[in-house]
């Protein structure tokens, strides 16, 4: 019986589990993780500072998950090396595990670019981990309500984090190199909503200029400004964690290179979630899209060809579903293309068409929408699976999904297809 | 595994569906006392195509492959028995599964976290409110 081996703990590592299970129910599978903890939905931490979720909530998966699943989970134990020769993982334990098939799912890390004085700074934290949020957490307690907070980094983290700490600090600065917020998943119409939903909490920015130097409690802006503050997170960007098998000779670029069954270069080793890069379905352009359900399904494709059978996940894709301060924004795909803007009332949306097949897309819709006002994000899905088929748009009425996400937007055969056979 | 079909030519699009699947969430036995004067929240809806009388039912296919589950960020979306059900209690209300959904069947309820479709199997009949409720037999549930 061969043994699958998985390092990490988030949903790639579940998705191959579960993937391997479904059709293998007795091999051995051991999990091996630095985190200390049972699995949860990592991109929750925000919503505990909130108090919108608490530890037990956010487990991803129930208690008892890893002992139903036949998983010998070793929680706090970190791989330090693997020998692709040998098919082993040598822990810093001074354990060594064998192998016969390997998922790596190694995720990613803060990344803090070098910064002049940066030592010097005392509360000074990062905000990817449960461990980090509660560190966070706990910092804002001893300072208390009148912390002043500086962010590094105006992305999906920081803001994330933002929200999370709202109502535990007196004040929240930005300063982020980008002239706008969430340059990654927004355009610049969007940033400038999010923005301004930001600045209605009372949330302060700092745009186009970094941070020069540091002191304990002080930044010193590019532009000579300082900024005075009590706890600082550092949120400018991620790094995919490739060390591992890039020492064990697997093919690594940005990220770990995996086909659509998962497979890195090495015919033992499946890698998925955020060490990894896999071709999109828009562009065919290997990239890394470092989001939950891309991860969890490549994790499951992993799960399933280590246990023996051929299937592939060839649909990843950019797509983030995330709320900020009363706005919900959904995105997915590639922002090029042919624009298509409707903005009414609280909602805005945005399309990129090119050579008739949908690129991408950009819903933002209020949380608590007016009575009568449907919100832009509703059905949202409907739109994505166009991009996800690459559906040719002379085929669907186009311009009513932009108006209402609805099957009816699609020709019989489809809806039969949809609704009178089992999927 | 019995589903939920629809046949879009029996669809009479008189909405009754939804109002049989709100009262069924109500837990209450006189529909016109639980739903009068209130705004519904129906798990299934009716479509009607543009220029046409076509209309249909559409609720959650219980997918075999669930696009809602599998990006579901919280573990509060589970498949079991052939079911998928939300855990509203972990739902954080991030509109992933809304963004994953190819039929448009998760709903944002007033609380703002995720409803759907469940069947009614947690209802005292057990099978769904909006299939019994249909005149014209246009919603169906059974095996294909």
């Amino acid at each position: 019986m061969p043994h699958f081996v998985i390092i990490g703990n988030s949903a790639a590592a579940i998705g191959a589990i579960e993937g391997f299970r479904r059709i293998d129910s007795d091999s051995k599978i051991t999990l091996i993780s630095d985190e200390p903890h049972h699995t949860y939905g990592r991109p929750l931490i925000s919503y505990l500072l909130l108090g919108k979720t608490d530890r037990e909530r956010m487990l991803y998966r129930p208690a008892d998950f890893y002992e139903k699943n036949g998983v010998t989970a070793k929680l706090g134990a970190r791989a330090t090396k693997i020998d692709a020769a040998a098919k082993t993982v040598a822990l810093d334990s001074g354990e060594t595990v064998s192998y016969d098939k390997l998922l790596y799912g190694a995720g990613s890390s803060p990344f803090v670019p070098p910064m002049d004085g940066l030592e010097d700074v005392k509360r000074k934290y990062t905000f990817q981990t449960l461990d980090s949020a509660l560190a966070l957490g706990e910092a804002l307690t001893e300072v208390g309500a009148n912390a002043r907070v500086l962010i590094i980094g105006a992305g999906l983290i920081g803001l994330k984090c933002a929200e999370g700490i709202r109502e535990k600090c007196a004040s929240i600065t930005f300063v982020d190199l980008a002239d706008r917020v969430l340059p990654s998943i927004l355009d610049a119409q969007a940033s400038d909503i999010i923005k301004s939903a930001c600045e209605a909490e009372g949330l302060a920015f700092r745009l186009g200029t970094s941070v020069a130097s540091f002191t304990e409690n002080t930044a010193t802006l590019a532009t000579g400004e300082k900024l005075e503050f009590d706890i600082l997170v550092l949120a400018v960007g991620v790094r995919p964690n490739t060390a591992l098998l890039k020492d064990a000779g697997v093919k690594v670029e940005r990220g770990v290179v995996i086909d659509e069954f998962s497979r890195t270069s090495n015919t033992d080793i499946y890698a998925a979630g955020d060490c990894c890069e896999q071709k999109d379905v828009v562009t065919g352009e290997s990239r890394i899209m470092a989001v939950l359900p891309n991860a969890y399904m490549q994790g499951e494709a992993a799960g399933l060809n280590a246990a023996g059978v051929s299937v592939q996940f060839d649909k990843a894709f950019p797509l983030n579903a995330i709320g900020f301060f009363g706005k919900h924004v959904l995105s997915a795909g590639f922002y090029d293309g042919e624009e298509t803007a409707i903005v009414e009332g609280n909602n805005y949306k945005k399309f990129f068409v090119r050579d008739n097949k949908l690129r991408g897309f950009i819903l933002i819709g209020s949380k608590h929408p007016e009575d009568g006002e449907i919100p832009a994000y509703e059905r949202a899905g409907i739109i994505t699976d166009l991009i996800r088929r690459g559906t040719d748009l002379s085929t669907v009425d186009f311009k009513l999904l932009t108006q209402h996400p609805a099957l009816a937007a699609f020709g019989q055969d489809v809806r039969r297809e949809y609704l009178g056979e089992e999927h | 595994m019995k589903r939920v079909y629809v046949n879009e030519n029996r669809c009479l699009g008189c909405h009754l569906c939804e109002y049989y699947c709100a009262f069924a969430a109500t837990g209450q036995s006189d529909m016109s006392r639980a739903l009068k004067g209130k705004k519904i929240r129906p798990r299934i809806h009716i479509e009607e195509v543009p220029n046409s009388d076509i209309t249909f039912a559409v609720s959650c296919r219980h997918c075999v492959e669930p696009l809602c589950v599998k990006g579901c960020i919280s573990g509060a979306l589970t498949k079991t028995d052939g079911v998928i059900s939300v855990d509203r209690d972990k739902c954080v209300s991030c509109y992933t599964c809304v963004l994953s959904c190819p039929y448009g069947c998760l709903v944002q309820s007033e609380s703002g976290v995720v409803d759907k479709c469940q069947l009614c199997l947690q209802t005292a009949e057990g099978t769904p409110r909006c299939v019994d409720g249909c005149i014209n037999a246009a919603i169906i549930y059974e095996e294909r």
